[in-house]
């Protein structure tokens, strides 16, 4: 997957993500218009289908509002490379679809604004200068959960 | 050996012992989702399909966060949470009236030791204050608890905080649970249940401990808890009639880690702007306020209003300063209206509402506008959380925010 990679720092919180106010709504469309907005008020609009979020330790503390990564999925977030994450969000991303992979030394590996590329079955994530770093690769299991749109395609599926 | 979450946890999943690491699937004894995460959670339940939740004694439906409705879109959301009620015949449902969920969970005799309680808000992790294993969860996972009673769980490695010392005058809970976030940071305890223990925590009341316990997640942890004495059974035993179990942590686990606490020479804390482990003595703060907000899940309780009372009790809330206080339940509403607690808040200048979330979250009443300052007895100073990304919010107990309401800027009190 190639996309453009949006960095954000440490401790990046769900209220960051998608503010209190917007809780009241719950469709994607919606939700999406507010993402990052209290750090990037433009970010809905700049951030295209398939694109990143780079970010360091603890992406996603806070509240366990599954409004957050539903608003991610919505601007076309197709992964989010960090550091480490916060574990509701962890779990939350996961069910609703948002891959989540955990690479520590990215925030090293790329810059703001760049393309790079990610091979989720490799585990690799290549920047724009061709600098590379591997990741832990996502279960098979939660690689089928990610690529059937979250856990309730997915159960629903199998049955 | 094991420690107290794998005692729950492997009570929960029916086996004889689990270890840190393990993935358990854990029946759940509590469910609670309110009515901002609600309404998600029966939109999933509802894509999955299953015609009746699994038990519909076991499920709490408080609404807390927007209420009384403030919008359209609140409005329609109760809609949506009492036509679930109805449809499931969920026995516990508390409407706009009854107050924060993590207070009346506990209050109204919902949980008891030995518990697996799951809710749909992370400041869930409050009732291991009386020694259940309680976690916060998003609403995918609630419509899977709704829908088959159990859930996954990895089994956590514990922090132990191993709290000394007697706590100085005007030093609360709230300035131990900053100190410690402040220590570790806010991601010192990721995936790890927090235990508070120590003659600290054994001298504090079951109120205290909760304040302890709700703020866990403000360091990642998954749950926090504290082990069940006769302070926590003389509170449940007149609250609830379920039955529980209590689980005590061998301290010879090989999943636990000590952090000895000395809290003697603690002075009063604040959380500054934004992040709740950028934690200052409030000697070391200058900086003028806008509101005051006393209230919510972590200070809300009858002790944080009347430490407030003492302090606003004869003087006047500082001109130009908002003050809001916010009985965390309509049973501390109604013993704070019988002690003239809200009669000396009125006095004073302060704006007291109806039991609610309040500004805490930013969604409702009391929100702050660009450059505005607050400072609020609640969990999180998040860039943006109580309104304008544009203001701050800094974090302290009830008495730091009374004694500033009157000074106009943060202060301890003396």
């Amino acid at each position: 997957m190639k996309g453009t990679a949006w960095k954000f720092g440490n401790d990046i919180d769900t209220d960051i993500i998608l503010p209190g106010r917007y809780l009241i709504y719950t469709d994607e469309e919606r939700l999406s218009q507010h993402c990052m907005e209290g750090l990037d008020a433009k970010f809905n609009e700049k951030c295209k289908k398939g694109d990143f979020i780079v970010a360091g330790r603890n992406f996603g503390c806070g509240s366990s509002r599954e409004h957050a990564p539903i608003a991610l999925k919505g601007v076309g977030i197709s992964a989010v490379i960090a550091e480490s994450f916060a574990r509701i969000f962890y779990r939350n991303a996961t069910n609703v679809g948002v891959p989540l992979l955990e690479a520590p030394g990215i925030t090293q590996l790329v810059e703001d604004g760049e393309e790079i590329d990610v091979d989720m079955e490799k585990g690799i994530i290549t920047s724009a200068n061709g600098e590379s770093l591997n990741f832990k690769k996502l279960p098979p299991f939660m690689l089928e959960i990610l690529e059937q749109g979250g856990l309730i395609e997915y159960l629903k599926n199998k049955k | 050996m094991p420690t107290m979450s794998e005692k729950i946890l492997a009570k929960a999943s029916c086996k004889n012992k689990v270890e840190a690491g393990d993935i358990v699937i854990s029946n759940i004894d509590v469910a609670m989702a309110h009515d901002l995460t609600g309404p998600l959670s029966v939109e999933s339940f509802e894509k999955i399909g299953t015609k009746k939740v699994w038990d519909s004694s076991k499920i709490v439906i408080p609404f807390d966060h927007q209420v009384p409705a403030d919008s359209i879109d609140s409005a329609n959301n109760h809609i949506i949470m009492r036509n679930f009620v109805k449809e499931h015949n969920i026995e516990n449902f508390y409407d706009v009236y009854a107050g924060v969920c993590h207070q009346i969970l506990p209050e109204l005799g919902h949980v008891v030791p030995g518990e697996v309680i799951v809710g749909a808000d992370s400041h869930t992790c409050t009732h291991g204050a009386l020694g259940a294993f309680s976690t916060g969860i998003g609403s995918t996972d609630m419509a899977m608890v709704f829908s088959e009673g159990n859930l996954w769980f990895k089994v956590p490695e514990t922090n132990r905080f191993n709290i000394t010392g007697e706590l100085k005058e005007n030093v609360y809970a709230k300035d131990v649970i900053l100190n410690i976030i402040g220590q570790v940071g806010a991601d010192g305890s990721t995936y790890k249940a927090c235990e508070f223990a120590g003659e600290t925590v054994s001298n504090m009341s079951v109120s205290d401990r909760m304040v302890l316990c709700n703020m866990a997640i403000e360091m990642g942890g998954k749950t926090g808890l504290v082990e069940p004495d006769k302070k926590t059974i003389a509170y449940v035993e007149k609250r609830s009639n379920k039955p529980y179990k209590v689980f005590k942590t061998d301290l010879d686990s090989s999943s636990l880690n000590i952090i000895d606490i000395d809290v003697s020479d603690l002075e009063p804390q604040v959380a500054c702007p934004h992040n709740v482990d950028n934690v200052k003595a409030v000697s070391e703060v200058d900086q003028e306020i806008d509101q005051v907000f006393l209230g919510s899940c972590t200070n809300g309780r009858l002790d944080d209003l009347r430490d407030a009372a003492k302090i606003l009790k004869g003087n006047k809330i500082a001109n130009g300063v908002r003050m809001l206080v916010i009985p965390a339940s309509k049973e501390i509403y109604s013993k704070a209206l019988e002690e003239g607690l809200i009669k000396i808040f009125v006095d004073a200048g302060a704006l007291v509402s109806a039991p609610c979330c309040g500004p805490c979250l930013g969604g409702h009443t009391g929100i702050i506008g660009p450059g505005e300052v607050s400072l609020s007895t609640s969990n999180r100073n998040f860039k943006g959380r109580q309104g304008s990304p544009d203001g701050k919010v800094y974090l302290s107990s009830a008495a730091v925010a009374s004694a500033s309401a009157i000074e106009g800027r943060i202060v301890a009190p003396e």
